[in-house]
């Protein structure tokens, strides 16, 4: 059948499966939107600004393992998708972002509301599109899905000018897509595989160090099973929390610059890291030259170019680390008895982390008379389900609640690790909440980085989306003042908010519910409270102010250098 | 280490800035770029030349064919192929000087395709190295223009770059 682009859009929307789409209208996407007007089987959600609409995107793929998609229009609109696509593309979630453009005969000429969106994102896209012709837009839908979710997954920006939205072609949908220079490797290597089983068995102190590649390759299941079946001790990444669970003995919980001390301190004695979708990021290694010293590094990904960017790797798998993980699993039991001999083994290295579990748990100073962030943090587990799904801010906030908060599932935590982008934790529990209409989403905020797109309130509330919003209000942009208080001798600039915001009548001011408490006792009940609320709620915990994130390995320092307290 | 790369890329819009974008952004060194389309359709080539040491080198590999619209890339580093490359270079030729400059083409087996009673316009192809000769010989006796194409090179040996 003959349809105009802007359907034929809608359409191939529909074939790829998408249910939700967050976008926002204005005059290069207007077609699209006149379409969607009478089209049944995509719901819109209309945030209040483009940045939210893609971090709500982005938090919908995270929860759902799908691929996110919004709209924006040419201009403002797209460069506000900017934050959103990057933040996406640090840490590779499958997104599908469209933006209107001035039609094709303008394009190049400071047309009004013109910008070279695909210019723009070149860099923080794993792909875009321009579309010059509306007989190519469904084979450039079908390769922006298939691109944005297989291999290493990532954002794709698909730019549709205005006439060819308007033009019309017959509408047919490929059924599959074939690339020849796209061509994502999948399985490992068989004999890398095998080799990584032997060392592992010849291994004394054998640390599994996990990122969020797990979660996006569904592997949670694989990789609790090989560390179970061998006894093997698993760290992760601020990303890879949930992939294994929090709950386990064999969980060292997360590592790198506020990461457990027992944590650190395993990679830093090992004698064999399994990296497994995870990239050595500066926050984990910390200083390279004496990162690790007496391991051997095995490095499992899907994207050959994070091997041996970093580090130095003895044995680079690249594969699908589901594929991978299974594989080994097969392995160790081929190889029963030597296995059993490994395991046995291992009690010394078991006995070492105890020792470090045991000397410097993860703690806080308790008070009765100011609220410690990181109690709320234990009692919003201790209360909320079991199946909540948590999105963060960035910040100190971020911190305490991958320290406290203990993630036993896959795709529990939404959070920006790669770039850090405070603004996110609102709108991306308001796309998880959007997918997951029945199930507890709570937004962990700061106070500084909730202001950066407090306006999708008004979303939550337009489109009952039930978001829980926690407060940790230190009245401080409080990561960079901890910053401040240990390396610039307490010159707390411009970091202090000084106007105290009453978000209880803000949260009231856009229909939602607010509370508010300064006192530790009341902290249970507001909790309580909140969660019993229908609609969005925002709670509000007037915190420490001067409280640190601890441990912290300083920017530079090695591993085993952390601060424990201060 | 000067490096040579071949990269096999399809002839889609904005390719090239891609590629280029890729070096920048990832402050990798191009010290030459060419490219142009193959015998295949729809297919172009492009040959870099860059620098760095071994892992760098081997960033650039990976990070080339990372690149969606890459279909393949051929690492040249073993100093399996030849290379080529041609100049246009305008000498200032006048009196003595002339005899000279017609001397160097000669042993170069290089082309005069202009003259004036003050100049030649000289082409020369051959290896980087050659060039840098040639270069060399005409540099005292004053270029006024000099355009060079960057490197080209093919693998030695019967087979293509499919295998
Ligand atoms: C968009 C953006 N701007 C600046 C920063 C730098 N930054 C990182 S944490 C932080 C402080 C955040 O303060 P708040 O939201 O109150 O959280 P807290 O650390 O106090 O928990 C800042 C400014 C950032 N990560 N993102
Ligand atoms: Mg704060």
């Amino acid at each position: 059948m003959k349809m105009n682009g802007a359907r034929i859009l809608l359409e191939c929307l529909k074939k790829e499966g998408v249910d939700t789409v967050f976008g926002y209208p204005g005059g290069t996407v207007i077609n699209i939107y006149n379409e969607l007007f009478s089209f049944k089987d995509i719901h819109h959600i209309l945030p209040r600004h483009e940045q939210a609409g893609t971090h709500a995107a982005d938090g919908y793929a995270r929860a759902t393992g799908k691929v996110g998609v919004a709209i924006a229009t040419s201009g403002p609109g797209a460069t506000n998708t900017v934050t959103g696509i990057a933040t996406a593309y640090m840490d590779s979630i499958p997104m599908v972002i469209i933006t209107g453009q001035v039609s094709t005969a303008l394009i190049g000429n400071d047309a009004f509301q013109e910008v070279d969106i695909i210019g723009i994102t070149r860099s923080c896209t794993k792909h875009n599109f321009l579309v010059r012709d509306v007989k190519d837009l469904a084979l450039i839908m079908k390769k922006a899905f298939y691109i944005a979710s297989t291999g290493r997954p990532g954002p794709v920006l698909v730019d549709l000018p205005k006439d060819v939205q308007i033009a019309e072609t017959e509408f047919v949908y490929p059924d599959t897509v074939e690339m020849r220079s796209y061509k994502p490797t999948v399985t490992g290597h068989p004999r890398q595989v095998e080799k990584a089983v032997d060392m592992l068995l010849e291994s004394h102190r054998p640390v599994i160090y996990v990122g969020g590649g797990v979660i996006l390759a569904n592997a949670s299941d694989e990789l609790t099973g090989l560390s179970r079946k061998l006894s093997v001790p698993v760290t992760t990444t601020l990303m890879g929390l949930g992939s294994f669970p929090g709950n386990d003995p064999l969980s060292l919980g997360m590592l790198g610059m506020h990461g457990s001390y027992c944590a650190n301190m395993a990679m830093t004695n090992s004698d064999l890291i399994i990296a497994v979708g995870a990239r050595f990021d500066d926050r984990v290694t910390g200083k390279i030259a004496t990162f690790a010293p007496g391991a051997k590094i095995i490095h499992i990904d899907v994207d050959p170019t994070s091997i041996k960017k970093n580090v130095r790797v003895d044995l680079p798998i690249v594969g699908d680390v589901k594929d991978v993980l299974a594989k080994m699993i097969k392995l160790a039991d081929k190889h029963k008895d030597k296995a059993d001999g490994f395991k046995a083994a291992l009690t010394p290295w078991h006995e070492d982390i105890a020792g470090w579990k045991d000397k410097h748990p993860l703690g806080y100073k308790q008070s009765s008379t100011i609220i410690k962030p990181q109690f709320v943090i234990q009692k919003l587990r201790e209360l909320s389900d079991d199946d909540v799904i948590v999105a963060t801010d960035v910040g100190q906030h971020q911190m305490w609640t991958a320290q406290f908060f203990q993630f036993n599932k896959p795709r529990t935590l939404l959070s920006s690790g790669g770039l850090g982008t405070m603004g996110y934790g609102l709108p991306a529990a308001m796309g998880a909440q959007a997918a997951f209409p029945e199930r507890q989403v709570i937004s962990i905020c700061g106070d500084g980085g909730v202001q950066m797109n407090i306006q999708e309130i008004a979303t939550l509330v337009q489109n009952r989306l039930p978001v829980k919003i926690v407060i940790l209000n230190n009245n401080f942009l409080g990561m960079v003042r901890q910053w401040q208080e240990l390396f610039f001798d307490k010159r707390y600039s411009q970091t202090c908010m000084e106007l105290p915001i009453d978000f209880v009548k803000l949260a009231e001011a856009y229909g939602a519910k607010g509370f508010s408490t300064s006192k530790p006792g009341e902290v249970e009940t507001v909790i309580k409270q909140a969660f019993k609320e229908k609609g969005p709620v925002i709670m509000e915990f007037k915190i420490a102010r001067e409280e640190k994130v601890l441990p912290m390995v300083p920017a530079g320092a090695s591993l085993n250098e952390m601060v424990l307290n201060a | 280490m000067l490096h040579t790369v071949s990269v096999l890329v399809e002839n889609e819009f904005g390719v090239l800035s891609r590629v280029a974008s890729l070096f920048s952004g990832r402050g990798f060194n191009i010290d030459s770029l060419t490219v142009a389309p193959t015998n295949e359709e729809g297919l172009s080539r492009m040959t870099i030349v860059t620098r760095g040491d071994e892992q760098i080198l081997e960033q650039i590999t990976k990070q080339l064919n990372k690149l969606i619209d890459v279909l393949k890339v051929i690492d040249f580093s073993d100093g399996s192929a030849i290379e080529r490359e041609m100049i246009l270079v305008k000498v200032t030729a006048e009196d003595e000087n002339r005899a000279e400059v017609l001397r160097i083409v000669d042993i170069f087996r290089a082309k005069i395709i202009d003259v004036t009673p003050k100049s030649y316009t000289i082409e020369a192809t051959g290896s980087p190295a050659k060039i840098d000769a040639i270069l060399e010989l005409l540099r005292p006796l004053g270029l006024k223009e000099l355009v060079r194409t960057g490197a080209v090179a093919i693998g030695r040996g019967a087979k293509g770059w499919k295998g």
